[in-house]
């Protein structure tokens, strides 16, 4: 082997060896995260984290009950608003239009998708907050929906799409309206997918801060009702993450273990539902 | 698509009034009306998304012009805006994070898509598809209780220890900083690099390793000058992806950037970021122009981000669709 030949082959082992190295530093990255979390977190939760609300501020102790209610309430209403708005668009879009239309819409959730999340809570605050002069949980939900859109939207239209042709052709031989085929036939077959999209929106916007810093804003107590600002657990990590206080830095690690695994575990899930196979097979 | 095929044929050759009826009848028609009430919502909610950012911001605009991004007085007392600061530490931030996010990125990319066996490729790649799912809130509890007290008493010493001569690393080691959010934005966007440059590279046909190998080439050699080169647009689009992510986030940079607006060249100095400014004075804007002047910085970050984000995706799909027809051929 020439000398030359031999250092080619080095070069070629090393900087293999390399990119093994990247792609180790890069994963362990998730793992450290996670230890350090849990090393953290599962120290300082406790019972009272779930049950108790927030210590006045200079008393050690309480919990995060109302953050957990709160950020409840915002899912659920950013899952009302945003789920049916994809999700039916994306059936426009698989199976009504065609061209133009298709292409302006999907042009606008891409669009929309891409608007970094600072800038969505500043729409809705000029939207949701300003015109009533108070921050309030129908405005997060509102928030934090509009985030929902794009990324159902755009999965479901594919997993719509990925339905084969054939059972479309025979549900149609068999004299079924378009709607009837729709409701009957093609979202069943990729059900599994649908729900895949809808679960891994849930999950990014469960994490997502910024747009509630302006909309739902924050609250030591527990929200008077849909129209009134509420606690949510991303808003009180950063709160508590960057308050002087040492028991307040025991509690952020411990609502970030919580929320940390809320998202974890969705994602999972999720995956774990679209592997155990999409009901139909792509064509 | 067979969008196009489904009009009952039992309406014949009536009249076009008659077969739209019949339609109506079986719901297809009301069906496609709904739905496009939902699809068009979408659209509408982005126009009204712009319009806002634009009128928003219009007397910001007006009396400012381009000086606003010329200066850095920054002073609600006097209605002074300038955001030469924030966009200064919006572009370094971003900049050092894709220097060190890049390389990371696409060397894990390679080895995921060229050498790592099918199984282990998938398993890690589950890995790195959870850690983009990672909020931006936990990574700024991290950067604040973990990487600024390490930047503080390791990396910034030892830095400035043998690279102090440049003007980069000079200065009090704060802990937070240009060069912490740095970091932690690097940390939050190498998923994306190498979800994408992945799938480029996996879109890379087989051909053309197999004719560079034949040809005498090492395998890395067969990788770096035939593989990734083919796969440039591809992984170009995803290293702009990573940066309008970078250039958009909020939680992380505010929690360890240190918010103080000023232009320093030293990366040790505390800094701002558009994001970080909107986040800390939109509720709290003393004025109407203070308000405007922060949401024509939203309009700023709106556009960068439209702007390479389209790029990326024209690039992405570009090299995906070159890879998948030279594949077929």
């Amino acid at each position: 082997m020439s000398a030359r030949l031999r250092w080619r082959k080095f070069v070629s082992g090393f900087m293999l060896t390399m990119t093994g190295v990247c792609a180790l530093i890069s994963v362990s990255v998730l793992f450290f995260i996670l230890g350090y979390l849990v090393y953290h977190g599962g120290t300082s939760i406790s019972w009272n984290f779930f049950t108790k609300l927030p210590a006045p501020v200079g008393e050690t102790g309480g919990g995060m009950a109302n953050a957990i209610v709160g950020s409840g309430k915002l899912l659920l209403l950013a899952t009302l608003f945003g789920v049916p708005i994809g999700f039916f668009g994306a059936i426009y879009l698989a199976e009504f239009s065609g061209g133009t239309t298709a292409f302006i819409v999907r042009y606008a959730a891409d669009l929309l998708n891409g608007v970094p999340s600072i800038v969505i809570g500043i729409f809705a605050y000029a939207l949701a907050v300003l015109p009533f002069k108070h921050f309030s949980t129908l405005a997060g939900g509102f928030a934090l929906g509009l985030m929902m859109i794009p990324i159902t939207l755009r999965s479901t239209e594919e997993f719509l799409r990925s339905v084969p042709k054939a059972l479309r052709e025979a549900a149609m031989a068999l004299g079924a309206s378009k709607w009837k085929t729709i409701t009957s036939v093609i979202v069943p077959a990729a059900y599994r997918g649908i729900l895949t999209a809808i679960l891994l929106a849930f999950a990014r916007v469960a994490g997502e801060t910024a747009p509630l810093l302006f909309t739902a804003f924050g609250n030591r107590f527990w929200s008077n009702g849909w129209n009134q600002p509420t606690a949510s657990l991303p808003a009180m990590i950063y709160t508590y993450a960057i308050a002087p206080y040492d028991d307040w830095h025991r509690q952020a690690w411990a609502a970030g273990l919580v929320l940390l695994g809320l998202i974890l575990i969705i994602n999972i899930v999720a995956r774990a539902i679209l592997s155990r196979g999409i009901a139909v097979p792509r064509a | 698509m067979a969008t196009t095929t489904t009009t009952v044929p039992s309406a014949g050759p009536v009249a076009g009034s008659r077969s739209f009826l019949s339609r109506l009848r079986d719901g297809d028609e009301i069906a496609r009306m709904i739905t496009f009430l939902f699809a068009a919502s979408v659209v509408l909610v982005t126009v009204l998304l712009v319009l806002e950012l634009w009128q928003g911001s219009v007397l910001a605009r007006h009396k400012f012009g381009f000086n606003f991004f010329r200066t850095s007085v920054w002073d609600p007392i006097f209605d002074q805006f300038g955001a030469l600061p924030f966009i200064y530490g919006t572009l370094v931030t971003a900049g050092v994070s894709l220097v060190i996010a890049v390389p990371l990125g696409i060397g894990a990319a390679i080895f995921l898509a060229e050498l790592a066996p099918a199984r282990v490729s998938d398993a890690l790649e589950f890995f790195i598809d959870l850690l983009a799912a990672v909020p931006s809130v936990i990574y700024g509890l991290l950067g604040v209780f973990i990487v600024v007290p390490l930047m503080r008493d390791y990396l910034q010493p030892a830095l400035k220890k043998t690279l102090g001569f440049l003007p980069l690393f000079q200065g009090p080691a704060y802990g937070v900083g240009f060069l912490t959010a740095g970091i932690v934005l690097a940390i939050m966007v190498i998923p994306y690099i190498i979800s994408v440059s992945r799938e480029v590279l996996l879109s890379v046909p087989r051909d053309q390793r197999e004719a560079a190998l034949s040809l005498g080439s090492t395998r890395w050699e067969a990788t770096w000058k035939v593989v990734v080169p083919f796969a440039r647009g591809g992984i170009m689009g995803s290293i702009f992806l990573a940066l309008a992510r970078a250039l958009g986030e909020t939680m992380a940079v505010t929690m360890v950037i240190g918010n103080n607006p000023i232009v320093s060249a030293s990366l040790f100095s505390p800094g701002y970021s558009i994001a970080a400014v909107i986040a800390n004075e939109l509720t709290e804007a003393t004025s109407n122009l203070h308000y405007q002047s922060l949401i024509e910085l939203g309009l700023v970050l709106f556009i960068l981000t439209f702007v390479l984000n389209g790029l990326a995706r024209l690039l992405i799909v570009a090299t995906s669709q070159r890879g998948a027809g030279m594949g077929n051929a």
